[in-house]
């Protein structure tokens, strides 16, 4: 049991942090990052290159993934999808872009890096027993949880109590209000996109020294930070967190449960995903719409 | 009258370019290879109409991968375990996932816009982890070795000779795709100018206001997202009769986002938007494969720099009656 809350922990914390990308984009844009996963695939792939390639701290490499996908994230809302947003009538269209820019950044990561699985050296060595294996976990699992919740601790800590934290937020919540206090939207939908894609980047930089990363992993992930959002509600800082953990608990406790019938764990969280939503279509905490 | 007379004229032409032109061309330069492009066209804009239908609806839908999938395993499984005729498996296969896609309808389609694309997406993930999970779907290892088709027969009649015995299999698929792709689209074309069809126009155009006079939107979507399912199922049948087998990864994510990608690129308002719209992406699609390994990277180019410069689709800018309905 406590082998199992362990992992569920750790896993919906790197969900967590997944999601809290994706749903920033969502709150400030209105558009869903289809290309989310990818962007968490290159932050991988870029502590990687630096980490095992180039035999620099782990440290150099997390950092690195952060500021080449926030510079990736800045451009691309920059000429992408501001211009789109900006002359659109509706709502497929910023969504077929970005499912554009999924495809691209998969083929980009394909001619760069190679559709290799890569690993990395463990950045610690060791297993934490505790109570005489009733539960069992790496050091680096455990430095990677605890970095994890770290980053959403700093994130949450920066979106309360910052200017642009505050911005953001009220660009999130009323858009043409937000504009009429003299918030310039541009700018701070650049930077949330940018905040949003370096969250991707953090994860893929911190779970691939536990899983490693290959090119297949994007589409996945993608999805499973959509699922998150949805549990906790689109657009949602808290929900995210929530949907991100709920995930992370299913997942485990499903691992666990369900492995007598087989790998049947995603068809019952998508089921009782199905009857929540039946439920409430909203989610945990996002605001009802019309 | 004489606007009829055209219209007549117009689908007496497409009729004889894919029945008689296309064959003949094909038989006269010996591209026989083009047969199984034209096929795949055919059968992936059957799954596009129903994309396109949802879409007519107001919702984006990104799930079609999902019951094109279903729709192939429902057709293998009866013809290889229980022995079913190939003929039979087709409508079963389609009344299958209509009838799923009314189970998972009735919760979905209360969401809207990015909700249901989001929703329609995972379900197409998890149609494939399913399909590895399931002990009747053989898991990874998919179901292969499908027998070809065999006759189709009523009262010793014979309808449609055994495939096996057919000397060219190819341009027998060829024409039962076709077939199928005419009728559903006739079809489709007879829902959208029916009365069901302009309840659906003003489910698209404004959801509250059409149930405040008095249409029953949750019946109408459910109805509308069963017949798309419906076409996506038949189309995934034909699929996997002429691969001859079928796995958990046939109809990935990519897919889904393709069928929705031919309607839209096809243009919205029309309903044989999809039928152009997939044949110019598979054919895209497939010139860039001699590019190798930039293939994803300029396809990918392409509809981004389609989007930047054309953001409301290439037809799509016409779409009728949506002006003053979007914001």
């Amino acid at each position: 049991m406590e082998q199992v809350l362990a992992n569920g922990a750790y896993l919906g914390a790197q969900y967590a942090l997944i999601a809290l990308g994706l749903t920033l984009i969502f709150a400030l844009m209105n558009v869903l990052n289809f290309a989310h996963g990818q962007m968490y695939v290159i932050g991988g792939f870029v502590t990687y290159t630096v980490y095992a390639q180039l035999g620099l701290p782990f440290v150099v490499g997390l950092a690195a993934s952060a500021v080449t996908l926030a510079i990736v994230g800045a451009l691309i809302e920059k000429f992408l999808f501001r211009p789109v947003i900006k002359k659109s009538v509706r709502e497929e269209s910023t969504m077929l872009l970005a499912a554009g820019i999924a495809f691209f950044l998969d083929a980009i990561i394909l001619l760069v890096f190679g559709e290799k699985q890569r690993g990395v050296p463990k950045i610690i060595n060791g297993i934490f027993n505790y109570n005489d294996y009733t539960m069992v976990m790496p050091y680096d699992k455990i430095l990677v949880g605890f970095l994890a919740i770290a980053s959403i601790v700093i994130f949450i800590l920066y979106m309360q109590y910052s200017k642009t934290g505050r911005a953001m937020r009220a660009l999130a919540q009323d858009k043409v209000a937000a504009q009429l206090m003299g918030v310039d939207v541009d700018k701070y939908s650049m930077i949330g996109f940018a905040l949003g894609a370096m969250l991707a980047g953090v994860v893929g930089g911190l779970l691939v020294t536990v899983t490693g990363i290959n090119l297949g992993m994007g589409g996945p992930t993608s999805i499973k930070a959509f699922m998150m959002v949805m549990i906790g509600g689109a657009g949602v800082i808290s929900g995210a967190i929530a949907g991100g953990f709920i995930l992370g608990m299913m997942e485990a406790v499903g691992l666990s449960v369900l492995a007598a019938y087989g790998d049947i764990t995603y068809l019952a969280i998508f089921v009782s995903l199905m009857v929540f939503l039946a439920i409430r279509p909203q989610g945990l905490m996002g605001k009802p719409w019309g | 009258m004489l606007y009829k007379n055209k219209q007549i004229l117009g689908v007496g032409v497409f009729l004889f370019v894919i029945f008689v032109l296309i064959p003949w061309l094909i038989h006269v330069s010996g591209r026989w290879d083009f047969y199984y492009t034209l096929t795949s066209v055919a059968l992936l804009s059957i799954a596009s109409g129903g994309v396109w239908l949802t879409f007519y609806i107001g919702r984006i839908n990104i799930g079609q991968g999902a019951f094109a999938l279903a729709g192939g395993y429902v057709s293998a499984i009866l013809v290889v375990k229980y022995g079913v005729s190939f003929w039979l498996t087709i409508p079963l296969a389609g009344l299958f996932c209509a009838f799923a896609a009314v189970l998972i309808g009735f919760p979905i389609l209360r969401l809207k816009g990015v909700y249901f694309a989001m929703i329609t997406l995972v379900l197409t993930e998890v149609a494939r982890l399913t399909a590895l999970a399931l002990p009747i779907t053989n898991g990874a290892r998919g179901i292969s070795s499908i027998p070809l088709p065999g006759e189709l027969s009523i009262f010793g009649l014979t309808i449609i000779p055994d495939f096996s015995t057919i000397e060219n299999v190819k341009l027998a698929f060829y024409y039962l795709a076709a077939v199928l792709m005419v009728v559903s689209f006739a079809a489709l074309y007879r829902i959208v100018n029916s009365r069901i069809g302009h309840l659906c126009r003003s489910l698209q155009q404004n959801e509250e206001l059409a149930s405040s006079i008095g249409v029953n939107t949750a019946y109408l979507r459910v109805i509308a997202y069963a017949i798309s399912s419906f076409m996506g199922g038949i189309s995934g049948a034909i699929f996997v009769a002429i691969s001859r087998s079928i796995y958990p990864a046939s109809f990935p994510v990519k897919d889904s986002i393709d069928f929705m990608l031919n309607c839209f690129l096809g243009g919205l308002g029309y309903v044989f938007g999809p039928m152009l719209g997939t044949l110019v992406i598979y054919f895209g699609w497939d010139v860039l494969f001699t590019t190798g390994k930039y293939q994803l990277l300029i396809y990918s180019s392409v509809l981004i720099l389609l989007m930047l410069f054309l953001p409301n689709g290439i037809l799509s800018l016409r779409l009728p009656g949506k002006k003053g309905a979007s914001k």
